[in-house]
């Protein structure tokens, strides 16, 4: 079918767009950017939030009484569009001071500072003065999450937050409640995040214009581990770091800064600089068997298994199905997440191999995740109490603590993960994008289940950005049949079918975030922007390529830790260490 | 349940009519001679009305003890008590009629009913202190027809409030209810009820006044497997009750236009979204809806035809902003009562994202007696923009409070000066509001203004759903507009920025001026912001909430001017901006304002001339209320 | 505000309204309408049990029901007092009624007397314009009211 055009004037350019573009998409395609704040819409995700309703970005349309919002007015034949005239401007200026009369504009301490989307809006609109400052200002809570820190007061009420956790994530832990002044975005009955179903996700923090919501913040807690002699810090990151961390530097998007990473790590003072992709291969080691187990008993005919096995490295999808479908506890597989793996290896197998008593030892995670922060908090994850990661800190937090330890980001030289680890394969690079676990468990259980050598590795067909994908893996004849998720949204869709009985899959990989860890709640801010995301996928299947070794087993420390200390995986050790169980948490 | 055909829906017509011939007939009359069983007055109807405000003056009460009394005076086979819908006249209310003399008796008391049916009912005579006496002339009035209240009244979409019993359907059928319905089902295509609808040139009376038919049309042009009708009957402006009034006195109406706009555009279902605070009006709506159905007027295969059409009621819940259409939609669908952005416009992606058609109460209370009467009549009364009659909550400062229908085209002047008595007390009048939270306050000068959608908004008010409040020389402008804000923040859904901080704000400088500390830069910065508000808020509600302040900021500027330059409310309303002071020459120092005064700000010794101490004085009045000898100035 | 636990038969009842509506989160508002009518509010266990029900958040439901006024969370007094602001009411003094309410019971809009006898609000026009300034108490309408007729109003309710 022919897509229908239409012809329209904005401002002195006359433009024809495909019909049901909005004023706002055109604008943008001759190169007027109309400002907004309320209206997100990340393609290629279906992070989206189109309320029309903080009236930044209204136009003067030839014909109309009112100003009309740019976002979510679509352009019709022979419209005529002004975007810049002196009522606009004044319109536009009026409604952000509006916003400002009711936030603390104490942008000097704000966490969001400099990256603040309300902020950009009051430099771009010349605002010198706060004309209606002075008012009530709205009734609203302030919360700190062991991930995640609420200052409502900031809120501006653009419900991106409500529109990720109802409409992509459906978890609906925030929502509006009351209304006109006080409308504010909240849990339910108004109390804290702890208490409700969160997932932690973050990606109300990914969304967030703001300050309202951003991360749990641990650099000063990691700057005096640093700085206590009596203690030993190591860092683990994860893979979706090295492939964001650029940006909040100026570096394009999709820019690989391992070394440079690593290099600003030990510049920091840490005495060991691992990688959380060593633990995606010990990951794949024990999910990948735990994988043929189950498969195998089941063509065994063992009536007792159940499938798909759902894969279990995402804290936030964890807490979801721990809080949502606590019927279905047994389907996902029991391995650990990789963070957990590492910490648990980190204070037992390398401690001991060092010499390092349990409580002299930090284990320090950066990730892109905020999730993880929460993770590290399980109590079934502590020793006596003390925790196998002590704490985690986001990619934009670990970018804070280099810029304040003056370390010239850009300029500095690459250098090398210590061992034994810090040594990881292609496999482990991938687990940071959606279909990456997938693709690295195929690697290695095409191998072990066929016998055969796996000449091509990339599985293009669990690749790309769709919400649910699909493909069939030939298994010397024997069709393993896989699902990708990513969002929340999607794993529920999938769950549903699971629970229905409707299963068509074996196995099922599932990520939280939209695209994966590399849209995590802790990276730098997209602000909307899915080239972003997008990039930095390409740039972690790029390290994928790059590196001599592509699939976990072949990891030649990982075959070390299970000759020296493991056995082999599954056994009880690796049981001990490397596996858990989840708990029924539903709230309502 | 059984399917009624058109003969059958004759028959009932035939054999009601009978019953109410004795009303029809009375409301032509001109006598006025009174009529009793003794007098040989074969039978005699009682109408008492049963609106919300008449019973809450325990019309009720007057029902059962006149039944009471009919009784005990073996007379119930000649005399029959009915309720009826209101009768408009509230100021005046309890009302109750006596047929077939036509008799009016006003503010009726359980207590009266006893002497209503031994003096009147069988003794033939008019008992005349119940009678409403008109204020100009002193004389009594007993016939409704004669009252200036009623003279310049037309009653079309009121037609049968006050008349007919609404809990009774074959009432209305007596009325030709029902008919224009059968005669849409059997001779007339969809097409032709829209272009008749089209034709009247119906105007929406919720408040905008958008051409009915052409909404009709709108919906009934899109391609759905489902489309809705429903009536908006979220009456949320405060001060007006006239969709009340209809469901309460005329359910059926409003069930039957319903009904043929779902043959029109080729939905079959209807929902009616209601305030949750009208149980009255949902008690006789779900019993119309159940004699509806009873009849087969409802449901399938509609008077044999092979149309079907069903009706459900959905509860609002306390939220002014679900008037709006989409935000009405939004909360039948159990959201929160947020509006979206038009377009789409319900007419294309309405309830359930099916197109949905959405008009008032009083809207579609026209709809049957257009069709009945045909579109040329209707175009007869009224002005050419706006035709038809327009029904106005009148109340205020004024004499005769209540509900009144009017030919479009009527002037202000007309409507508060002759239907409403004029002003209370005789007092001067100052401002009439129309259109509640939306609309403006229209002065001396827009008093011989026609009133119609147009011209009100040319005046910088609005029609609004017909909320009219009148105001005299003791209401402050200023506080006028503060209220209505108020009104409007506490009503703000909050979704949009304009109207949840804007507003908040030009609420907070309204207080700030009533309480002395305005600045003229407060009342420039008021109009901007009006003006900001009104060109971005995102839905109808939000676009016409500045209206109050604008129009008095207009119309009033030199009352705002006195509350912010000489700090004084010439209209002695804003507490803050008062002086209490005590006249020596009338003050014969008798103590008692000083020992009332809660604030000790009243010093003076016994039989001399007493102070009040500004400073202390806290203006709560108590010593104007204590003083006996008038010696207590307010300036 | 601790959580109270609903007395079995409510919570019942609570099912059995959502499973009268078909368990459809369209029907939302008329359940809470239902389900208010059972004990005068909607305390928390109850929108739980009703967003269960449902299968919908729990946030949604408290959302819808912090949106619309007719909705409570706190129980009301035993005497309801409601003092109407429609337009007709407060430009014939309502507001001094609402004040007098205040003083005379301690207690602003929106709460209820220590003893539970009494409970203040205010409401749009229940359309008695005509007996304004009008003040509802319970089911009660009391029209062309006077500050000075409260105090036996009240004395007479005890």
């Amino acid at each position: 079918m022919e897509e229908k055009k239409v012809s329209l004037k904005i401002d002195r350019h006359e433009i024809t767009v495909p019909e049901g573009t909005t004023v706002l998409e055109a604008a943008r395609i001759i190169g007027i950017n109309i400002p907004t704040l309320c209206h997100i819409d990340l393609k290629g995700t279906c992070i989206k939030n189109k309320p029309a309703s903080c009236r930044i970005c209204v136009v003067e349309i030839e014909g109309r009484r009112n100003l009309a919002p740019a976002c979510a007015t679509k352009c019709t034949e022979g419209m005529v569009v002004s975007t810049s005239t002196l009522r606009v401007m004044n319109a536009r200026k009026i409604v952000a001071e509006l916003i400002l009369s009711d936030h603390p504009n104490d942008c000097l301490t704000c966490p969001k500072s400099s990256d603040c989307e309300l902020q950009r809006l009051a430099l771009r609109f010349n605002i010198r003065e706060m004309p209606f400052n002075g008012g009530e200002l709205s009734l609203r809570k302030r919360e700190v999450t062991a991930s995640i820190v609420r200052n409502m007061d900031k809120c501006i009420f653009c419900r991106r937050c409500e529109s990720v956790c109802n409409d992509v994530q459906t978890v609906g832990a925030l929502g509006a409640i009351r209304r006109g002044f006080n409308t504010t975005i909240a849990p339910a009955f108004d109390k804290m995040m702890v208490q409700s179903e969160c997932t932690y996700c973050g990606q109300c923090v990914a969304v967030c214009p703001t300050g309202a919501l951003t991360e749990r913040d641990h650099t000063n807690r990691l700057l005096e581990d640093l700085s206590n002699p009596e203690k030993t810090v190591i860092v683990q990151t994860a893979p979706a770091v090295r492939a964001a961390l650029g940006e909040e530097f100026g570096m394009p998007a999709g820019s690989l800064v391992t070394g440079k990473m690593v290099y600003a790590l030990r510049e920091l003072g840490f005495d060991y600089v691992f990688d959380t992709d060593f633990a995606a291969d010990l990951t794949i080691m024990e999910e990948g068997t735990e994988i043929l187990n189950r498969l195998s008993r089941y063509l065994d005919g063992d009536k007792s298994v159940r499938l798909p096995i759902l894969t279990s490295c995402c804290p936030a999808w964890v807490n979801f199905f721990e809080h949502q479908f606590p019927d279905m506890l047994d389907i996902p597989s029991t391995a650990r997440s990789p963070q957990q793996m590492f910490g648990s290896i980190a204070k037992t197998y390398w401690a001991e191999k060092m010499g390092i008593p349990r409580e002299n030892l930090v284990v320090v995670s950066i990730m892109p995740c905020l999730a993880k922060k929460y993770e590290c908090d399980r109590d079934e994850f502590k020793t006596g109490g003390n925790p196998d990661v002590d704490y985690s800190l986001s990619t934009r937090e670990l970018a804070r603590l280099i810029k304040r330890a003056n370390i010239g980001f850009r300029l500095v030289p690459d250098s090398e993960f210590d061992n034994p680890l810090g040594a990881s394969t292609g496999a482990g690079v991938i687990f940071g994008t959606s279909g990456g676990v997938m693709e690295a468990a195929l690697r290695s259980v095409y191998e072990i289940y066929t016998g055969k050598k796996l000449e091509h590795v990339e599985f293009e067909s669990v690749r790309g950005t769709e919400g649910v994908r699909r493909a069939s893996i030939d298994l010397n004849g024997f069709e393993l049949k896989v699902g990708i998720a990513h969002g929340l949204g999607n794993a529920r869709r999938l769950l549903n079918e699971i629970r229905e009985g409707k299963n068509e899959y074996h196995v099922i990989e599932i990520m939280a975030c939209p695209g994966g860890c590399i849209g995590g709640g802790g990276q730098p801010m997209h602000h909307g922007n899915a080239e972003i995301l997008q990039a930095r996928t390409r740039a972690l299947y790029a390290e994928d390529a790059a590196k001599p070794l592509r699939k976990s087993h072949e990891n030649p420390f990982i075959q070390q830790l299970y000759e020296e200390y493991l056995g082999k995986p599954m056994s009880e050790k690796a049981h001990a260490l490397l596996h858990t169980h989840y708990f029924n948490k539903s709230v309502n | 349940m059984k399917t009624l055909s058109i003969q059958d829906l004759e028959r009932i017509r035939k054999s009601a009519q009978a019953d109410l011939q004795i009303r029809e007939e009375s409301n032509k009359r001109t006598t006025e001679a009174s009529c009793g069983l003794a007098l040989g007055t074969p039978s005699l109807q009682v109408l008492v009305c049963g609106g919300t405000g008449c019973k809450a003056s325990a019309s009720h009460d007057i029902v059962d003890n006149l039944k009471k009394a009919i009784e005990e005076n073996g007379i119930a086979d000649k005399v029959e008590v009915i309720t009826t819908g209101c009768f408009g006249f509230c100021e005046k209310g309890p009302i109750v009629k006596i047929i077939p003399d036509n008799t009016f008796y006003t503010q009726v008391e359980p207590k009266d009913a006893e002497e209503i049916v031994r003096q009147h009912i069988i003794g033939g005579k008019r008992i005349d202190r119940l009678l409403y006496t008109d204020p100009k002339t002193d004389k009594s009035i007993s016939d409704s027809k004669h009252m200036d209240f009623y003279r310049k009244q037309m009653r079309i979409a009121l037609r049968n409030c006050g008349f007919i019993d609404p809990e009774n359907i074959d009432e209305y059928i007596a009325r030709n209810g029902y008919f224009p319905l059968a005669t849409c089902l059997t001779e007339k295509k969809p097409a032709d009820v829209i272009d008749e609808i089209k034709k009247s040139g119906l105007r929406g009376r919720g408040g905008g006044g958008f051409p009915t038919g052409v909404k009709w049309e709108l919906t009934a042009k899109q391609k759905a497997d489902r489309k809705y009708v429903v009536c908006n009957a979220d009456e949320g402006d405060p001060g007006a009750f006239m969709d009340r009034s209809i469901m309460e006195g005329d359910p059926h109406s409003v069930i039957e236009a319903m009904t043929i706009c779902g043959y029109a555009i080729g939905a079959s279902k209807g929902l009616v979204y209601i305030r949750a605070e009208y149980p009255l009006a949902i008690h006789r709506l779900k019993v119309a809806i159940e004699q509806s159905r009873a009849y087969g007027l409802l449901g399938k295969n509609i008077l044999g035809s092979d149309f079907s059409f069903d009706i459900e009621i959905r509860y609002g819940a306390g939220a002014f902003v679900c008037g709006e259409e989409t935000a009405l939609i939004h909360s039948m669908e159990g959201k929160r009562g947020e509006p979206t952005l038009k377009p789409p416009f319900p007419a294309e992606q309405g309830y359930q994202g099916k197109p949905t058609n959405v008009n008032n109460v009083e809207t579609l209370a026209n709809i049957p007696i257009i069709l009945d009467r045909g579109a040329a009549w209707f175009r007869t009364i009224g002005t050419e923009k706006s035709p038809g009659t327009k029904v106005f909550a009148l109340a205020g400062k004024i004499n005769n409070v209540g509900l009144i229908e009017v030919p479009m085209g009527t002037t202000l002047r007309e409507v508060i000066y002759e239907i409403g008595g004029g002003i209370k007390g005789g007092k001067k009048f100052k401002a009439v509001q129309t259109g509640g939270p939306s609309g403006g306050c229209l002065t001396e000068k827009h008093l011989d203004t026609p009133i119609d959608f147009d011209n009100l908004l040319a005046a910088g008010s609005m029609m609004g759903s017909g909320g009219m409040i009148v105001m005299d020389e003791d209401d402050c402008m200023v506080s006028v507009a503060r209220f209505y804000l108020d009104f409007t923040v506490e009503e703000s859904c909050g979704k949009c920025t304009p109207c949840r901080i804007g507003n908040k704000r030009m609420l907070e400088i309204l207080n700030k001026i009533t309480e002395g500390k305005g600045t003229e830069e407060d009342l420039r910065t008021l109009k901007t912001l009006g003006q900001v508000i009104k060109d971005t808020a995102l839905c109808g509600l939000g676009q016409t909430s500045p209206n109050p302040v604008l129009s008095t900021l207009d119309n009033f500027y030199d009352e705002y001017l006195a509350h912010v330059k000489k700090k004084v409310c010439p209209a002695k309303k804003c507490k803050a901006l008062l002086t209490y002071a005590i006249n020596p020459v009338n003050c014969i120092g008798c103590n008692a304002c000083a020992k009332h005064c809660p604030a000790d700000a009243i010093i003076g010794s016994t039989r001399k001339p007493h102070i009040i101490m500004p400073e202390k004085c806290i203006r709560c009045g108590m010593c104007v209320s204590r003083c006996k000898f008038n010696a207590i100035v307010i300036c | 505000m601790p959580d109270i636990k609903l007395a079995c038969d409510i919570a019942e009842q609570v099912e059995a309204i959502c499973d009268k509506h078909g368990n459809d989160p369209g029907e939302l508002i008329n359940i809470l309408h239902e389900a208010q009518h059972l004990q005068g509010y909607l305390p928390e266990e109850m929108q739980r049990i009703i967003a269960r029900k449902l299968d919908i958040p729990v946030s949604k439901v408290y959302g819808v029901v912090t949106f619309y006024t007719f909705f409570t969370m706190t129980p009301k007094g035993k005497h309801p007092i409601s003092v109407c602001m429609g337009t007709a009411c407060y430009v014939r003094g309502s507001e001094k009624l609402l004040d007098e309410f205040k003083r005379q019971l301690g207690i602003d809009v929106g709460e209820t007397t220590p003893d539970g006898k009494f409970s203040l609000d205010c409401l749009r026009c229940v359309g008695a314009c005509g007996l304004a300034p009008v003040v509802m108490i319970g089911e009660k309408v009391y029209g062309r009211l006077q500050a000075a007729d409260i105090k036996k109003i009240l004395e007479e309710l005890e």
